[in-house]
């Protein structure tokens, strides 16, 4: 058999987007390498999810109990393992996601696959799998071959695999495999709601988003003018919230805020995927960074290569005399 | 309570310009600052005030060259009672896989109860060393943890997942926790501290300390290369005054104001 497994992800009983990227780079897999795509489900009241996948994967292979409704890695490295051994797939998928972090190295360790994280591409060339990942701050990429073994497995970067049209008509199976309740040594409690904050960033047309580069809490008030001057909410990356600087709600990024503005200026944001991620979606993108390599500059529309302060009171001051102007 | 902090000395790349080394397969480092990674200086003040709460031994792992003594050092100057280098000159094909077997070898005569470690390392990105290294020790873990509350056996602990959603999980020690960013605010260590970090010995566990026999990695790095440009910004030139008159025409023409 040489099949490509990839693992439908679902939180709160709605499918994560991640599931059709995974999809769509297994297809292709599959269909290179003449091989078949099975979508592995593991979840309960499973009919509606199985109903979404069924166009994506030649097969479906659903485990359906109680205790999949919440996420618990440890269940579902229990039965995945189980799974992968009996079933021996060549390549299983899975996002780069909260949960495939948790999840993957643990289960390929006790399966006893090689395996590759975050990656952005991956191949089977002449019978070896290859992928693509990123390295050090988002600056270089790296080709990285998986040694050679009978299976494999691989974590998938959130968006580099666009969720693609498919028509396939899925067979489904239901193995009956006994799952164990929650074991002592981890139980999922609950999940816990982002607190509200005062403003909500994903409902501002003009977003004055801030990062590392803004240096000091002593600074914020400068962004603040601008941003009130622009007419825009100020938001932020991750650096910001850790610092305290900001609140969460404030955070743009893939444990953030996914925000789509129509005019996002990132101030001082070098640009690390997890932050791309929550923005890029906007429709005009100015970047301020003094570094040219940044990788924001790729995401942006409009580049300065310079000190966020002494580009932002110039723009402001001629935003005011602009709407003064116009007044 | 005695803890493990898994620590590692990563070159500074957020803001520098990183260049491929002749072997295509590292870096050019001469121009590079160096320090201990971001989300594992999280880990180790979390192992900290747990040692600080309930008292016990805190001990300090990096796998790195001689230069990564520095990183530790630094770990005892701020609270870490030991310090182990695993050294990296011993090794090759270090992936996480690799590195978290080798941990697992140099801490076998370890007691512990708690592992932290960071949640990712800014030069590789992997994210599996801690989790490869708990299911290689046979105890639970949990990732990307924003909170963890500890009571004699049991641990509440709040997982950071997408959106800003929290997972709240109910552990037991032993267990193994990744810490994000932000989780608390890390320390200083002073200059005395330091001073006398200066002076504390730490252990060195080389090739012929380890058992080798079926530690092996599981990728190989062929190439590293620079990322594709995909859509460029187009980069405004000219003075401030110029720019930001551009910038203005441009947010004006979309109509943004």
């Amino acid at each position: 058999m040489s099949e490509i497994f990839a693992l439908v992800e679902h939180r709160q009983g709605t499918i994560r987007d991640i599931t059709y990227e995974l999809m769509s780079c297994g297809r292709k897999l599959a269909e290179n390498a003449s091989a078949k795509l099975t979508a592995v489900i593991l979840g309960h009241n499973t009919d509606s999810i199985v109903q979404a996948v069924k166009s994506q994967a030649h097969r479906l292979l659903v485990v359906d109990s109680e205790m999949f409704k919440d996420f618990n890695s440890e269940l579902y490295q229990i039965t995945l393992s189980e799974i992968i051994k009996q079933q021996n797939p060549r390549l299983t998928l899975i996002g780069h996601s909260a949960f495939g972090m948790d999840l993957c190295p643990a289960l390929a360790v006790q399966v006893g696959l090689p395996f590759a994280t975050d990656c952005l591409g991956v191949e089977i060339v002449e019978q070896k799998i290859k992928v693509t990942r990123q390295m050090y701050d988002g600056k270089l990429n790296a080709r990285v071959l998986l040694r050679e073994n009978p299976g494999h497995m691989i974590t998938l970067r959130s968006g580099c695999f666009p969720a693609g049209e498919s028509s396939l008509e899925g067979v489904v199976e239901n193995l009956d495999i006994t799952v164990s309740s929650q074991p002592d040594y981890r139980k999922f409690i609950e999940y816990i709601e982002a607190a509200i904050g005062d403003v909500d960033i994903t409902k501002s047309d003009i977003l004055v988003s801030i990062g590392r580069g803004v240096k000091e809490q002593a600074n914020i008030s400068v962004i603040e003018d601008f941003a009130a001057a622009i007419g825009g909410v100020v938001s932020c990356s991750r650096p910001v919230v850790d610092a305290g600087w900001l609140t969460k709600d404030r955070q743009v990024g893939s444990s953030g805020k996914t925000v789509k503005p129509k005019l996002y200026i990132a101030l001082g944001i070098s640009g690390a995927f997890q932050h791309i991620v929550g923005m890029k979606s906007a429709d005009t993108i100015i970047a301020v960074n003094k570094d040219p390599n940044a990788p924001i500059f790729n995401e942006a529309d409009y580049g300065i290569v310079d000190d966020l302060f002494k580009v932002v009171p110039v723009l402001k001051n001629k935003i005011l005399e602009m709407k003064q102007a116009k007044g | 309570m005695d803890i493990i902090v898994c620590i590692k000395r990563v070159a500074q790349t957020a803001e520098a310009d990183v260049k491929v080394d002749p072997s295509g397969k590292n870096i050019v480092k001469d121009r590079l600052t160096f320090d201990m990674n971001e989300s594992d200086t999280y880990a180790l003040e979390e192992a900290i005030l747990l040692k600080e709460k309930f008292s016990g031994t805190l001990t300090a792992v990096s796998l790195g060259t001689a230069e990564a003594e520095d990183t530790l050092r630094i770990a005892l100057a701020k609270g870490a009672d030991n310090a182990i280098r695993i050294k990296a000159e011993d090794f090759d094909e270090l992936d996480g896989f690799k590195t978290a077997q080798l941990i697992k070898a140099a801490i076998k005569d370890l007691k512990f109860d708690v592992i932290f470690t960071g949640c990712i390392a800014t030069d590789d990105y992997f994210s599996q060393v801690g989790v490869a290294l708990a299911e290689m020790l046979g105890i639970p873990h949990a990732t990307l943890v924003t909170k963890v509350d500890i009571q004699e056996n049991k641990a509440q602990v709040y997982r950071e997942l997408e959106g800003g959603l929290l997972e709240h999980l109910e552990m037991t020690l032993p267990s193994l926790f990744t810490i994000q960013t932000g989780i608390n605010e890390p320390r200083y260590a002073s200059l005395i501290a330091i001073r006398r970090a200066a002076k504390k010995e730490i252990k060195v566990i080389g090739a012929s300390d380890i058992d080798q026999t079926g530690i092996q990695a599981g990728t190989v790095l062929e190439e590293l290369f620079p990322p594709p440009v995909g859509k460029h910004a187009e980069i405004l030139s000219g003075s401030t005054d110029e720019i930001a008159v551009k910038l203005t025409g441009i947010i004006k023409d979309k109509g943004l104001i």
